[in-house]
């Protein structure tokens, strides 16, 4: 397949171990930020290809590990309301809040639908005008132009029936977090492909010059991480600490200018909870005061709700790149895909759900129930 | 049975915080979902689970446990193989089959993997009221040349109706009776260090062909399933004297689910190649834009056979231009299937809890 197989040819992912392998003269700690990127690097093992000089951290880039837990706790109270259809992307559904997932919610009665885009939620909600349809607005900046577009046409076509649950994160600030933590180790990034295929590389700009470490925006594909990997590890070696683009096929340095004007115009920027990490500031996007009234969490007067987690995980840590997820006691044993304690246990883009799927020793049993 | 009769079950809804904490007796033992959900019946982890926990140990006895496609026991003289499957699937009518050729296909080759002749098929149809009799009629007349095709006859069945609502336009159940015409022992028991694991085709396309009528997916050239009567198929290489080890049909949760089944019942390691697995371009695509891995999309005509490693050519010539040896079985040092990645790394094949999620981005 065209534009896929060039970026998973066995003879190109060698050419550039190799070319690591030649360039690398001392240890570097690298961070991949997207859990696209976390789950190819194990899906395909570009880590076993790489020098054991090389170590790399899995980053915060996963929307569903960083879900806040009291925002699944709502989406399942809104989706189980009689008058309510819940509508979300696949791998929300899964995700075990502290009652329950959205799948329980669905089985137990509610309206649970999975869309592949907040516009078929739009379509849902103009097809059942007596019900209110709500679309679970997650992700990071790559989701935001979406879902700002199905806000925006709501407003526009007077669909009030529609609202949102808003948990958009956003990439710079959880960089700058780790990077300013006392327990950083990272250093040089793999930026996200397609969050830098919407806002451009200039935020990572200023951080590379701060922190001094490089930044390289980098595609999905093994070969496009593999080379990523590469143009970070010279400027290291180089003593450089740059902004680079690997991605030139999808990305451009200043992005998609109308995308980053619709999410301006619907919303702004405001501090979020991260699931595992704790509040960052400026770190995500709410709606704007006009579009406020597409806000499921004030349309069904949904109050804050506190909630405990587990003591025993660690994911906060792997989020950060402080731990791997092996590292952690509870994995794979009071810690599966089945009985996650964390969030990133959850996703299939969560570290520790794809060491777990890909890399399980071989003692651990593979069916739990 | 009685303990999931009545007023005596109680559900816990704790999370576990270990797999022992399950007893086998009352009450019912499930601990995270105190209801059914959809990912129950998946063909992963979920619905493992429920056998597990649920059925086998009620239903506890020796033909049972083989955990196999059908059950394999002789009556007189006869060495005979049983097998029943229950066919859903929305929309009725898909490119390249339809429910009705499903529900015979389906029993056909879970026969057909206990190395049996199929003989004989029952068939039983919960209808919903308000089910147009053309739809109707043309499921039964589409059974009727599915079963011509496949040898066998159906003659036995039910016809049960529901109110409107509660069906989704019909539903068939099917069960299946064979005859086995020789000495092997096919079953995940049987397979060996060194066999050879062989693929009779593509994989994907059914499940990815449903998919891309309910998206509303359009592909350069319409993706078919490939729902199709296998029994032909093993009795060539029975009839070629192959000493089959395992067969299985790769149903729900794909290739992937079948192979992780009979390395955790045979408790070898199974070691295959992602180069080796022919996928067609279109059903890549689809998964592609559909966020989907296609070793766990749903096939209907497709199985794969361990056979000794010296016969492994000749098994492959007998399956067919499109059967691939797609990988090995190693040690028993693990149950685990690995996989070496297209570039060149190894991997673990896992089975999935309940369905496959696509991702958000």
């Amino acid at each position: 397949m065209k534009y896929i197989d060039e970026y998973r040819d066995a003879k190109a992912a060698k050419k550039y171990a190799a070319l690591i392998a030649h360039l690398v003269t001392q240890p570097w700690t690298l961070m991949e930020v997207c859990g696209g990127q976390t789950h190819a690097i194990v899906k395909y093992g570009v880590d076993e290809l790489l020098p054991e000089s090389i170590t790399l951290l899995h980053g915060p880039g996963c929307p569903v590990c960083v879900t806040p837990v009291e925002l699944i706790d709502k989406a399942v109270e809104i989706s189980s309301r009689p008058d309510v259809i819940f509508t979300s992307f696949g791998d929300m559904l899964r995700v075990p809040g502290t009652r329950g997932d959205l799948l329980s919610s669905k089985a137990a009665g509610g309206d649970v639908r999975m869309v592949y885009s907040p516009l078929d939620a739009l379509k849902i909600a103009q097809e059942n005008p007596h019900k209110q349809v709500v679309f679970f607005a997650v992700g990071f900046e790559t989701t935001a132009p979406a879902n700002a577009m199905a806000v925006h046409q709501a407003r526009q076509r007077q669909i009030e029936n529609f609202s949102i649950l808003v948990s958009h994160v956003l990439v710079p600030p959880a960089i700058e977090a780790i990077l300013s933590s006392p327990g950083n180790r990272v250093q040089g990034f793999l930026a996200a492909g397609h969050v830098c295929a919407v806002v451009g590389y200039t935020e990572y700009e200023p951080l590379a010059k701060k922190y001094q470490v490089p930044f390289v925006v980098t595609g999905f594909e093994p070969v496009d991480i593999l080379q990523g990997i590469y143009m970070v590890v010279k400027q290291l070696e180089e003593g450089r600490a740059e902004v680079e683009n690997q991605y030139a096929r999808c990305v451009r340095r200043e992005g998609n200018l109308p995308a980053q004007q619709l999410v301006h115009d619907v919303f702004t920027i405001v501090p979020r909870k991260w699931r595992g990490i704790g509040q960052i500031p400026q770190s995500g996007l709410g709606l704007r005061e006009e579009y406020a009234r597409f806000d499921a969490e004030k349309r069904f007067g949904l109050t804050d709700y506190g909630v405990e987690e587990s003591s025993a995980c660690i994911s906060g840590q792997v989020l950060q790149g402080m731990k791997k997820p092996h590292e952690c006691p509870a994995f794979g044993k009071l810690c599966t895909p089945e009985h996650p304690l964390g969030a990133t246990m959850v996703s299939t883009e969560g570290a520790c759900a794809a060491y777990y799927r890909y890399r399980r020793p071989v003692e651990q049993p593979l069916i739990t129930l | 049975m009685s303990s999931m009769n009545g007023s005596n079950i109680s559900l816990s809804t704790q999370q576990s915080t270990s797999d022992t904490d399950f007893t086998l007796a009352c009450p019912i033992p499930i601990s995270d979902y105190p209801i059914v959900l959809m990912a129950h019946g998946s063909g992963g982890k979920l619905m493992h689970g429920l056998l597990e926990k649920l059925v086998l140990p009620t239903f506890s006895n020796p033909l049972l446990e083989t955990r196999h496609d059908g059950a394999v026991f002789s009556a007189g003289n006869a060495k005979l193989a049983f097998s029943t499957d229950s066919y859903v699937v929305h929309p009725l009518f898909f490119p390249g089959g339809d429910i009705g050729t499903l529900a015979v296909n389906g029993t056909v080759n879970d026969l057909a993997m206990c190395g049996a002749k199929p003989l004989y098929l029952s068939a039983g149809f919960i209808l919903e009221e308000g089910l147009p009799m053309d739809t109707l009629w043309r499921v039964i007349q589409s059974m009727q040349r599915a079963a011509e095709a496949a040898g066998v006859q159906i003659v036995t069945g039910d016809t049960k109706v529901v109110d409107r609502g509660k069906g989704d336009g019909i539903f068939i159940n099917t069960a299946g009776v064979g005859v086995i015409e020789h000495n092997l022992t096919i079953a995940p028991s049987s397979v060996r260090p060194g066999d050879a694991v062989l693929l009779n085709g593509d994989i994907g396309r059914h499940g990815m062909a449903i998919m891309a009528v309910r998206e509303g997916l359009a592909f350069e050239s319409e993706i078919e399933s490939d729902c199709a009567p296998l029994a032909s198929s093993v009795l060539r290489l029975l009839d070629a004297g192959i000493e089959i080890h395992c067969l299985r049909d790769l149903t729900r949760g794909g290739l992937a689910s079948g192979l992780v089944e009979i390395a955790e019942s045979a408790g070898l390691h199974i070691q295959i190649d992602e180069t080796a697995i022919p996928i067609i371009e279109d059903v890549r695509g689809a998964c592609e834009i559909l966020g989907l891995d296609p070793l766990y999309v749903a096939n209907e005509g497709r199985f794969v056979a361990f056979v000794p490693a010296d016969q492994a050519d000749h098994a492959r010539v007998i399956m067919g231009d499109d059967a691939r040896l797609i990988g090995t079985v190693q040690d028993n040092s693990s149950n685990l299937v690995t996989m070496r990645s297209a570039i060149g790394a190894n991997r673990i094949v896992d089975m999935l809890s309940g369905d496959q999620l696509p991702r958000i981005c």
